[in-house]
């Protein structure tokens, strides 16, 4: 839903021109630190009551992710991995999954309806579900596979960051609700000196290779991570080392929009400036016609 | 032969078969289009909306495909490459340039036509298939990610070939007067035919 008015949005899908952006706001960003996660779920229940959504009840699948995977009602769920980075010594990393609300959104690129996608200017990436087409197109840029296409109505949905909460002051649902405070919520700013401050705290208890997930490559993210193996992201139930958009996607929402639209604007040209130099072919018995 | 002076090149079914393919494949590229570049999006209120567009684009390319396909038997034969069309193609140059005279005799198809009928050919499989990867709420859901990407990628090129290519055959049909008439009404004047196309009516003279 559209909850900020049009001088907060700082890119609209499917749209050539820039968009009004007098205003400057600062950036906003979430921050989950994964180490202080206690896989309560909270956060999954606030964001079905904020957002008033009710999944179906699913069936068990023998391990604690429930449900099994995001879908269109579920727009956040904790991702469960058991691993050993040190041989005999259990690790059960917990990651709160959902939009990562990229600063270059790969759904947004590839989106082809003018609108259905908007980034605000403090960085919220939300779907502006009345101008979806079903399409499809957001998955496909997607680096972090989050959007779900509704069976029902063939809309895409993600996190929205409660861009409704944020424009009127309010943290989203599941910072409100997060019982050990590992989900925040502030200026991005913030955010990353309070996760600079947490990391040191972590390499001081052993964890070295601490550090802060906010991948470069889509322009950085407004939900950010703080991992206690930073070097290894993927032990995190596969969250990509170094997203970006893919290079097909690129190309296609790149280049090839403004070449095809010449070539095809070419050949009309060519042709009609072809007809005026050299005139129509004639087989001599038009008169007769 | 009906008119004296004229010769019959396409079947009345021939005719309503390629003018059923150029309203549907209109229909889909208009689509295709609104969907491709946002300075385009408006053509998808030509089709209900964005959704509607969506929705309608994949069934008009498969009845783009099956259109086609009823061409392709019909016209596939006479579109086989020869000898002579290289000759021709290589020549085509001058035919540009409006020294149309002394062109290599072509049969029923000149190799011009060929290269058209057979860019089509292939651009429409291709369209097919890539199309079928990324068609939702049907099939993306059973192709990787990966393919999916590339699928889009591999779809929006080929269209914008195929495109490319019915603009030449729009423009030659407008440029070669008399052609038109071949599917308007069926037929085409002996003198265009003697000029154009002096094998086949080699061809169809020996029939008579």
């Amino acid at each position: 839903m559209s909850t900020l008015q049009s001088l907060d949005i700082a890119k609209r899908s499917a749209t050539t021109t820039r968009s009004p952006s007098i205003r400057r706001e600062p950036e906003v960003a979430k921050l989950i630190d994964v180490t202080s996660c206690i896989g309560c779920k909270a956060c999954q229940v606030a964001c079905m009551q904020w957002n008033d959504l009710r999944d179906a009840v699913g069936e068990n699948e023998g391990t604690y992710d429930n449900p099994l995977d995001l879908t269109p009602a579920s727009w956040t769920v904790m991702r469960f991995s058991e691993v050993e980075v040190q041989a005999g010594r259990l690790e059960w990393l917990i990651r709160k999954d959902g939009c990562m609300h990229c600063e270059d959104p790969g759904c947004l690129k590839a989106c082809p309806a003018p609108g259905a996608i908007v980034k605000y200017a403090n960085g919220i990436v939300d779907f502006i579900s009345e101008n979806c087409i079903g399409c499809g197109s957001c998955v496909t840029g997607c680096p972090f596979d989050v959007p779900r296409i509704s069976k029902k109505d063939h809309k895409a949905y993600k996190c929205s960051l409660c861009a409704d909460r944020v424009s009127v002051g309010l943290e989203p649902a599941c910072v409100k609700t997060c019982p050990t405070g590992a989900i925040r919520f502030g200026t991005k700013e913030d955010m990353k000196e309070f996760a600079a401050d947490r990391i040191v705290d972590l390499k001081e208890r052993g964890y070295q290779q601490a550090g802060l997930y906010d991948p470069p490559g889509v322009g950085g993210t407004h939900v950010m991570y703080v991992l206690q193996h930073a070097d290894q992201p993927h032990l995190y139930h596969g969250l990509p080392a170094n997203p970006k958009i893919s290079p097909l996607v690129s190309l296609w929402k790149g280049v090839l929009k403004p070449l095809s639209l010449l070539a095809m604007i070419g050949a009309v040209a060519g042709g009609f400036f072809h007809y005026m130099k050299v005139g129509p072919d004639e087989s001599g018995e038009e008169k007769a016609e | 032969m009906q008119t004296p002076g004229y010769l019959q090149r396409y079947s009345d079914s021939d005719r309503m078969n390629h003018w059923a393919l150029v309203l549907l494949f209109f229909a889909t590229a208009l689509s295709g289009l609104a969907m491709f570049h946002p300075s385009l999006f408006f053509l998808s209120t030509l089709f209900g909306g964005g959704p509607w567009t969506r929705i309608l684009h994949p069934f008009g390319g498969v009845l783009v495909f099956l259109s086609f396909g009823g061409m392709y038997l019909r016209l596939a034969r006479d579109n086989l490459w020869g000898a002579d069309d290289s000759a021709w193609l290589a020549r085509s140059g001058d035919l540009f340039a409006g020294r149309t005279h002394d062109m290599p005799p072509a049969g029923r198809y000149n190799a011009g036509q060929k290269v058209i009928f057979w860019w089509m050919s292939a651009t429409l499989l291709v369209l097919l298939l890539t199309g079928l990867v990324f068609w939702r709420p049907y099939f993306a859901g059973f192709f990787p990610i990966g393919l999916v990407r590339l699928a889009t990628l591999v779809h929006s090129l080929t269209a914008v070939g195929l495109i490319l290519g019915i603009i030449v055959h729009i423009y030659a049909a407008i440029w070669v007067k008399g052609t038109t008439r071949a599917m308007t009404r069926g037929v085409v004047s002996e003198t265009w035919a003697r000029r154009h196309h002096p094998r086949w009516v080699e061809q169809m003279t020996q029939k008579r």
